[in-house]
């Protein structure tokens, strides 16, 4: 059963279009919604929310007209959005647990809630500090916390993501994959960066300029992918030879080397090639297509390899 | 962020013990297994969940806390606090005067009639709420919280119900508490029950009245600046100066060109002396401004203006917040 699904939604403001009759059925599990700054994400969010009513058009979730059952749907969803909304003031244990209170949770278990989901999350000690102090990546987590404290079935997370170094970035798609398989919440992310989502999504949902471009399950994007990225320190072009005259189909990307995977003895191969070149190897790992290259068409015969 | 297996033990709680560790049920040394807290894994939620009314009334509660500082830092207790403590000292100073002096047949009457004690003591009121109503309205505002609220079962004007009444309560404890402690004073000296509850009661209506009055021009004016200071600076100027400029006015045009009747209709023109005009109109309260109302129908306009003020900045803080971004 579908946990979102819109029918010709559209929303029109004074200047421009922000939703152009997007039709799509959203299933549980993690759904990346991906599109460019601007592309509608944000307003299809608060549309589902039932915080902006679309101009025409109906939407579903979790079995609510976000319309007409505002309030009852929004007890049964988590919030995350893009910018910053934390006080400077309080700690993070105090404003999760208004959060919790916000939702509806009687204090007693808000209290209770807060100190697990804060956990979950990865804040320890610091959750007692002001937030004010806090790194963008703690204050990624308490505004996560915020959104997962009443137990949601479903959590809609903005940009998650954003302003986090790349540790930070792999910790929090961690984090969000678990939500949805540890946790049984299902997850609505969005990003403008496809290559992130595909790596924690089981779907992907593409607009742009606020219609759908694509939607469909991450493994029809990203399967049939028979390749190895390998990266070495230097001698590039040597290694690039000595595979080649191994019978291997390699093809430079930048730094990195693309080897067409003949078979698990290919791994062997390279390593050997490398180590008698005296070079390092920096990577060897298996290379997915990146849904990005759907659309740059860089590998256009991606969905039938 | 270390991923935590299920029935894993983790990282102790701060003083859970010590070397809770990381060995699987406490197996090393002696250390008790008291001491490891272990992961069961993420639980989920299946108590009660409160509705739409519940939640702004938790709202409403935690912003009147708000309002005195309770549920912050020390630091925040001490003004309202302070200007709570000040409100209530000439009260206290006056019943206890009129209880010693009742005693000794001296005096018969509070020195100060309960429905104008608001008006006297105005500058504290008019500072506690230029201190408090931004604390407890633009601080959403400046962080912009205000979207994690509405993605919760709240409507927008429930938020702004939750806001006002919080600041209106706050400043109706700051206003009724002195009136109790006079009115008390008042029994034990044994005035007169029947007259001094009559009073009291009326000078409670009126002080819910300016309660309404003041906090909802203050509250509306705090909701259009993230700005603490200028929601302040602007409270101040509207509730303290208004009345000096209204009443410097009042003068001139009622003492000076002998017209009472403008002067009374200047008297609009200011939050206090607008409902000291109604307290006089409609509770019979000797007026405590230069003028007060211009007769019968001029005592209806106040009483008219004054809903319309009430009524008017609440529709306005509604307005506010449906344009608040998402």
């Amino acid at each position: 059963m579908p946990v979102i699904t819109t029918q010709e939604l559209t929303k029109r403001y004074a200047q421009v279009t922000a939703l152009d009759r997007l039709t799509v059925q959203i299933g549980s599990g993690v759904v990346g919604l991906v599109g460019a700054n601007g592309a509608g994400k944000s307003t299809l969010i608060k549309i589902l929310m039932g915080l902006v009513e679309p101009t025409a058009g109906r939407c579903d979730v979790l079995g609510f007209d976000p319309a007409t059952d505002g309030p009852r749907l929004r007890s049964q969803i988590g919030y995350m959005p893009e910018h910053d909304c934390l006080p400077a003031d309080i700690s993070a244990t105090e404003f999760v647990v208004h959060m919790a209170r916000m939702s509806g949770i009687p204090a007693n278990a808000a209290r209770e809630r807060t100190a697990d989901t804060l956990r979950h999350v990865g804040l320890y000690e610091e959750r007692y500090r002001p937030i004010g102090g806090y790194s963008t990546g703690m204050r990624q987590r308490v505004k996560l916390a915020q959104a997962l404290v009443h137990d949601p079935e479903l959590v809609f997370l903005d940009e998650p993501t954003n302003g986090l170094d790349p540790s930070g970035r792999d910790e929090m798609l961690m984090l969000i994959r678990r939500i949805n398989v540890e946790f049984g919440i299902s997850v609505l992310v969005t990003s403008h960066l496809l290559g992130e989502l595909e790596r924690i999504a089981d779907h992907v949902v593409i607009i742009d300029g606020g219609s759908l471009l694509r939607s469909s399950s991450t493994s029809e994007f990203t399967q049939a992918s028979q390749q190895l990225a390998v990266e070495v320190t230097s001698g590039t072009g040597a290694v690039t030879e000595v595979l080649t005259a191994a019978g291997l189909d390699v093809s430079v990307d930048g730094r990195i080397l693309v080897v067409e995977l003949a078979g698990d003895e290919t791994y062997d191969v390279v390593r050997d090639a490398v180590a008698k070149l005296g070079h390092g190897l920096v990577r060897l790992e298996p290379r997915r297509h990146r849904i990005a290259e759907v659309f740059e068409g860089g590998v256009a015969g991606a969905g039938t390899t | 962020m270390p991923e935590q297996p299920d029935h894993e033990p983790v990282q102790p709680e701060p003083g859970a013990g010590p070397a809770a560790g990381s060995a699987p049920d406490g197996a090393t040394g002696s250390a008790a297994p008291s001491g490891v807290i272990h992961d069961i894994g993420y639980r989920g939620y299946n108590g009660p969940r409160l509705g739409r009314g519940a939640i702004a009334r938790a709202l409403f509660v935690h912003n009147l806390r708000g309002m005195y500082g309770l549920g912050r830092s020390g630091r925040s207790k001490v003004l309202p606090f302070g200007l709570f403590a000040v409100m209530c000292m000439p009260a206290l100073i006056m019943a206890a005067i009129a209880v010693v002096l009742a005693q000794q047949g001296l005096m018969s009457q509070l020195p100060v009639p309960y429905s104008r004690y608001a008006v006297i003591l105005q500058a504290v009121t008019a500072i506690f709420l230029a201190a408090q109503a931004p604390q407890v309205v633009s601080l959403d505002l400046r962080y912009k919280t205000i979207p994690l609220y509405l993605s919760r079962p709240l409507e927008r004007v429930d938020y702004a119900v939750a806001k006002a009444g919080a600041v209106a309560t706050g400043v109706f404890i700051l206003l009724a508490t002195p009136l109790v402690v006079l009115y008390v004073g008042a029994l034990i000296a044994e005035f007169p029950v029947g007259e001094h509850t009559a009073d009291f009661v009326l000078a409670l209506l009126g002080a819910a009245l300016f309660a309404l009055v003041l906090s909802g021009v203050s509250v509306l004016i705090a909701s259009l600046t993230p700005r603490r200071g200028f929601g302040i600076a602007a409270i101040v100027t509207v509730l303290a100066l208004s009345t000096a400029v209204v009443s410097a006015l009042q003068g001139i045009v009622g003492h000076a060109e002998g017209n009472m009747t403008a002067a009374g209709w200047i008297g609009l023109f200011s939050p206090f002396t607008l409902v000291d005009g109604v307290q006089v109109w409609a509770f019979g309260a000797s007026s405590s401004a230069a003028a007060g109302p211009p007769g019968n129908g001029g005592g209806a306009v106040f009483a008219l203006v004054t809903l319309a003020v009430i009524a008017g900045s609440f529709a306005l803080l509604v307005r506010r917040y449906e344009k608040v971004a998402t």
